[in-house]
């Protein structure tokens, strides 16, 4: 810290009278005992040194913040109902006993649909195949989008910044929100696909895509190592929302481009003449979780994927941080 | 003990600019500045809508960087002191920004815990001092999109107030409020200079810095024009001399005899111009009085704020520039 003041060895409680919350003289009085303004920062108040703890602070105030917000809500929401409709609609299809298109569907659905019915627990992968490509990154956009360019818009990044709240600490406690926001949010719908899973639909030992049979329990575990893995998809797209963010005081703007360009992504992953440049896009090893379902696991996919969201995330997040640190707050 | 430190010399001044120039694409919003804010003091800043005052805050608070020339906040270089110097400093910048479905009282706690001072186990009692002091106790549960705008003004007032500071910068703090409202920010401003605090209080108002202000500055186009204590910026233009009574004709002849000169009439008052050398007063009013001419009212009006910035820019006050 620049202002290791020499006396105030201890994180140094303020005055007594700063408790009361009101003005009382001992701010001006600490100046005086301060007085000889050896140092630049001597001055009336310059008792208070930083402390310890106060970047937890921001980073709570910070996660508060966003949580807090109805759009968060209403994002939630939205990902809790995904795979209760998916539950809904497999139950009133299957109500019969018969069982789901029979294969013609095959690749109609999202992956797993087809095992639902007998197994509750695949709702969660389900669930997840189901709202990965589209509803969890759009999602992730707005509320990265929004993290900075939503303060600049609102004014209160101006106050923020003169707190001080240190733009590389601001930016980083953005960044850890938004990542808490991709976990939560992979979590809701997890959640919400295994309570419906588990209400609506027999469960039982899993069959792994490699055709073995692991307990239920293990199977669990495996549905959660999923959860991980999905909100570890996320991390890319979260990096690229921010710096988004950082380019534009209006939060509309940004979450529009970030999950404008999640649509152009996916839809250049999705044509085969384009496979120069699929594997350097950051949903290219999405679906890759599938793998985890294999006896034994196949890591390789899913070495791939993690690499690239952190690689997403390295060169993003510089990008966020080169542009935030310098650029003139005049919103 | 506590005396205002007066033997350093650096220690004097809280806000020292030289040469600041920022500009945006080609015009100039700020011109060479060189602005000195003694410590102590509750410093107007003064200039029509327009005019690079707000710009100039937002260098002095390291929100931009200036394009040319430097600025010193409390004895250190901004922007790059800015994590020693801001929490010393209360910020009202450009009218209040609140999280509009946080309550006031949330809010609060939100910038302070932005603060890396701001010690949290006095939080609480720290904001809710604050809401207290702007009076917004009653209203601090309420959602901040409910407020009306003076009560965001307030809300922002006290977010500045959250911690004991050294300088208070405040923007147009009262924007949006009503004559009360205002009256109960002069107030507030007085009482915290009163307990030591620098002031630094830019408006478009001229009445508003002529009632709280010791000293002023006066920018205009980006620039500085003048700068100094607001008795001497006033006593830059010399008053004028006033006689109210039933008799105005009579009591402008016996004026002119005495070199007043520059006398107008406006119903039953007399002004005029004294001259370079002037005459005691109460030789003119004795005067008046042998001349048989009726004075109800008799004295020298001092040249107002306004006055002074009409002779130093040569143009209307509302002229954006």
């Amino acid at each position: 810290m620049s202002r290791a003041e020499p006396r105030a060895g201890q994180p140094g409680p303020p005055p007594a009278g700063d408790a009361t919350g009101g003005r009382t003289d001992t701010g001006a009085d600490a100046g005086v005992v301060a007085g000889p303004a050896t140092g630049p920062a001597a001055g009336p108040v310059a008792v208070r040194a930083p402390r310890p703890g106060w970047t937890l602070g921001l980073f709570r105030s910070e996660l508060v913040t966003v949580f807090r917000r109805r759009r968060t809500q209403a994002l939630f929401a939205v990902l809790a109902g995904v795979p209760l409709l998916v539950g809904i609609a497999v139950r009133i299809e299957t109500r019969n006993g018969g069982s789901l298109g029979g294969g013609g569907r095959g690749d109609g659905g999202p992956a797993f649909i087809e095992q639902v019915s007998n197994n509750g627990l695949f709702l969660t992968f389900a669930g997840l195949a189901a709202t990965l490509p589209f509803f969890l990154p759009m999602a992730v956009g707005v509320v990265a989008g929004d993290s900075i360019a939503g303060e600049a818009n609102a004014g209160t990044l101006r106050y923020l910044l003169v707190a001080p709240a240190g733009r590389t600490r601001l930016l980083v406690a953005k960044y850890v929100s938004v990542l808490a926001f991709c976990l939560a949010a992979t979590l809701v719908a997890a959640v919400s696909a295994l309570i419906v899973g588990f209400a609506l639909f027999p469960v039982g030992d899993v069959t792994t895509l490699s055709g073995t049979s692991i307990s239920l329990s293990a199977g669990m575990a495996r549905a959660l190592l999923i959860a991980l893995l999905v909100a570890a998809s996320l991390v890319g797209i979260g990096a690229l929302g921010l710096f988004i963010s950082t380019l534009t005081d209006s939060g509309i703007g940004a979450m529009a481009t970030t999950v404008g360009l999640l649509i152009t992504v996916q839809i250049v992953d999705s044509f085969p003449q384009l496979h120069v440049v699929q594997p350097y896009l950051f949903t290219h090893y999405w679906l890759s979780f599938a793998d985890i379902l294999r006896d034994p696991v196949s890591w390789t996919g899913i070495g791939k994927n993690l690499g690239l969201q952190a690689l997403y995330a390295a060169v993003f997040g510089s990008a966020a941080w080169a542009r935030f640190t310098s650029r003139d707050i005049t919103a | 003990m506590a005396q205002p430190s007066t033997a350093q010399p650096p220690a004097d001044v809280v806000i020292e600019t030289r040469g600041l120039t920022k500009q945006y694409r080609g015009t100039l919003a700020v011109d060479g500045l060189d602005l000195r804010v003694p410590r102590g003091s509750v410093f107007g800043f003064l200039g029509p809508n327009g005019s690079g005052k707000t710009t100039t805050i937002r260098m002095l608070m390291g929100l931009i960087a200036p394009t040319a020339g430097s600025a010193r906040v409390l004895g250190s270089p901004m922007p790059r002191a800015g994590r020693s110097v801001l929490p010393r400093v209360g910020a009202l910048i450009e009218g209040p920004a609140l999280y509009g479905f946080l309550s006031g009282r949330d809010n609060l706690l939100r910038y302070d815990s932005a603060d890396p001072t701001a010690d949290p186990r006095t939080r609480k009692a720290r904001v809710a001092g604050a809401l207290d002091r702007v009076g917004l106790s009653a209203a601090a549960g309420k959602r901040a999109k409910a407020y009306s705008l003076g009560m965001k003004q307030r809300l922002g007032l006290a977010a500045a107030l959250l911690q004991p500071r050294e300088l208070l910068v405040l923007d147009e703090p009262t924007n949006g409020l009503d004559p009360q409202g205002m009256r109960e920010i002069r107030g507030l401003v007085r009482e915290l200079a009163a307990d030591g605090t620098t002031v630094f209080l830019s408006s478009h108002l001229l009445d508003e810095i002529e009632q709280v202000c010791t000293h002023a500055a006066v920018m205009a186009r980006g620039r500085l024009i003048t700068q100094g204590p607001v008795a001497e910026l006033a006593a830059g233009t010399r008053g004028r001399l006033a006689v109210t009574g039933p008799d105005p004709a009579q009591a402008a002849r016996v004026l002119a005899v005495h070199g007043v000169t520059g006398l107008t009439t406006d119903g039953q008052r007399v002004t005029g111009d004294l001259p370079a050398d002037p005459p005691d007063l109460a030789e003119i009013n004795a005067a008046l009085v042998a001349a048989g001419v009726r004075v109800r009212g008799f004295g020298l009006e001092r040249a107002s704020l306004e006055d002074a910035f009409v002779a130093l820019t040569g143009e209307g006050f509302d002229v954006a520039g």
